[in-house]
């Protein structure tokens, strides 16, 4: 499809996160809510569907899901109320989830994704609503290939709390909604409510996708996208999802409204299979579960336990320390980099006693951009469980300010610092990575070079003076340990000088 | 008649049960009543009255974050219809 055509047509898209709540329990059952597990090994009368059991609401489900709210600006149902949603599904043994319908818990809110700047321009921050965040409980998990006549069911999974989370149609491009659903798996990261990792379903999302010809008000018909598990996928599937819109209503025809299925290994998104009957869920207040009522004085007490959120941090990170906005933004993309920056960052502070802070902050952040978050990804680690620890980093990076090592022998040491847990000055000076910045040690090796290479002295008085480098790499290897280079250079020239006159 | 055939036939579709003719024409019957004489609160001015969605006058019956294991696997299976030594097992749904 060519650029043109495609820019005929805006793309409308509205997203629907799920999101599990890393409660011990469940939502209404005190069965574990743990991840895996062996089959149906985490189940209970309640979330069996039992007839008689009670369901009881877990209040840590309420306070994870009013984090959410208050970190996304949403307002507080003062009062919100539980409903059955009807459907058989054998995923779902009552034959109802329990989840929110017309009465909400959060409603009317937002988040602020960066755009990436076209050209060199600043990323732009745009706005994207969000309509509602209700609590329900997760279905169990079906298995429909491991036997060819019937269907098996694992329940561990059923009763788990969730949070959806529906977004207003603000979004206008697949790379827009990558943005958000990373933005939204930031925040729930941040707040500890959710480990948003999309390959294990803790953090799922449908996609509700439509286009119209540039200028036009009215929505087109939209398609829902489901399957989408994996945030590279979110994109991809959006992205063709549009193209293929856009390639009916150029051929003259319609867009159905259906739900389609994205499949990551044909790289496209088809009609769900299953027949398509119209949904009644005929949604009615559960009699079992009791009306919420939020006072303001338990949000004041949520709002003030709320975490710093990664925007304050990336702004406070840029005033107070001079960092540039990359760097700030790089630092709070996790919660645990940002803390283990700020660690550093104090460690090291209380080393050099202030001076200044700015440099300090910019050599911090080079080292845990660099080296450390390079090893946090190769080794599948979160910042806390490093080998390196902040203040062990405040001591390498205190040497390199001192110009004690080489920006070379940093990474030296940065490496035998995830093997080896003394402190950073014992291992520098076991592998000979301190810098000999003593001229008088220097001395008598530099002597010793110049007076075995007569011949290129004779170049060097001669004018060709590039052969200084031959000199300062013969003295670099001669001399046991990392002499500053810049020193070696400065030495060589003042002998060589010397001999002229 | 408030209910009609068509409705009882759309309503046991949405239970997953099935009536013969006459039962459905008996249940059309009986529903019709049932909504007409819950239809009589339709006469009474409900201006200003929140609408209601529990009658006990409860607010907020929440447990801690505790977990319980109550029952074993093999009591959790024990009731089920069919059921091999893991998993609850029913006729094989197509996605």
């Amino acid at each position: 499809m060519t650029r043109r055509l495609e820019n005929r047509y805006e793309p409308v898209i509205g997203l629907e996160v799920h999101c599990q709540l890393q409660t011990r329990s469940k939502a209404f059952s005190p069965d574990s809510a743990a991840f895996g597990g062996e089959p149906n090994t985490h189940v209970d009368p309640i979330s069996l569907g039992h007839p008689g059991t009670l369901p009881v609401l877990n209040r840590q489900m309420v306070a994870y899901t009013l984090r959410m709210g208050l970190a996304t600006h949403c307002r507080i149902a003062p009062r919100s109320v539980m409903a059955r949603k009807h459907y058989f599904y054998p995923d779902l043994p009552k034959g109802y989830q329990i989840s929110q319908f017309d009465q909400p818990i959060c409603t009317d809110g937002f988040v602020e994704i960066m755009l990436e700047p076209e050209g060199d321009g600043e990323p732009v921050v745009k706005r994207i609503g969000i309509t509602r965040i209700h609590m329900e409980e997760d279905a169990g998990k079906s298995l429909h290939d491991q036997d060819p006549y019937h269907t098996l069911l694992d329940y561990n999974r059923c009763g788990v709390p969730l949070i959806e989370i529906v977004s207003e149609p603000d979004l206008r491009s697949a790379r827009e909604a990558y943005l958000y659903v990373q933005k939204i798996r930031q925040i729930v990261r941040y707040l500890g409510i959710c480990d948003g990792n999309m390959e294990e379903g803790s953090l799922r999302c449908d996609a509700n996708v439509s286009v119209r010809p540039r200028g036009q008000q009215a929505f087109g018909t939209k398609t829902e996208i489901k399957n989408m598990n994996s945030f590279r996928n979110v994109e991809r599937a959006i992205e063709f999802e549009i193209a293929r819109q856009i390639a009916l209503l150029e051929a003259g025809e319609a867009v159905v409204q259906e739900t389609r299925l994205w499949d990551a290994n044909r790289m496209e998104t088809r009609p769900m299979r299953s027949k398509e009957e119209a949904h009644d869920y005929r949604y009615f207040p559960d009699p079992d579960l009791v009306d919420i009522v939020v006072t303001e004085a338990e949000l004041d007490e949520i709002r003030a336990a709320l975490p710093e959120m990664p925007e304050q941090r990336r702004r406070r990170y840029m005033e107070d320390y001079g960092l540039p906005a990359y760097d700030a933004g790089v630092l709070t993309e996790e919660r645990g980099v940002a803390d283990y920056f700020e660690a550093a960052l104090s460690a090291l502070f209380k080393r050099t006693g202030g001076g200044d802070t700015r440099a300090q902050a910019k050599a911090v952040s080079n080292v845990v951009m660099t080296d450390v978050l390079r090893v946090l990804n190769e080794r599948g680690l979160d910042a806390e469980a490093l080998p390196v620890d902040p203040e062990r980093l405040a001591g390498l990076v205190f040497l390199r300010l001192e110009d004690q090592i080489s920006s070379t022998g940093a990474q030296d040491l940065f490496a035998a610092m995830l093997e080896d847990d003394r402190a950073p000055e014992v291992i520098a000076r076991d592998r000979n990575l301190l810098q000999v910045s003593d001229a008088g040690a220097l001395g008598p090796v530099v002597d010793q070079v110049l007076a075995g290479n007569p011949k290129q002295v004779q170049q060097y008085l001669e004018g060709k003076e590039s052969v200084i480098g031959y000199f300062i790499g013969q003295v670099m290897r001669s001399f046991e340990g990392s002499p500053d280079p810049r020193l070696v250079r400065r030495l060589l020239q003042e002998k060589l000088e010397a001999a002229r006159s | 008649m408030a209910v009609s055939i068509e409705d009882v036939r759309y309503i046991a579709a949405l239970a997953r049960l099935r009536f013969t003719e006459a039962e459905e024409q008996r249940l059309a019957e009986q529903m019709s009543t049932m909504l007409e004489y819950v239809g009589q609160l339709q006469t009474l001015d409900t201006t200003g009255v929140p609408p209601m969605s529990h009658v006990l006058d409860l607010v907020n019956v929440m447990r801690e974050d505790v977990v319980q294991t109550r029952i074993s696997r093999e009591e959790a299976l024990r009731n089920a219809p069919d059921a091999d030594e893991a998993y609850f097992r029913v006729p094989r749904v197509i996605e």
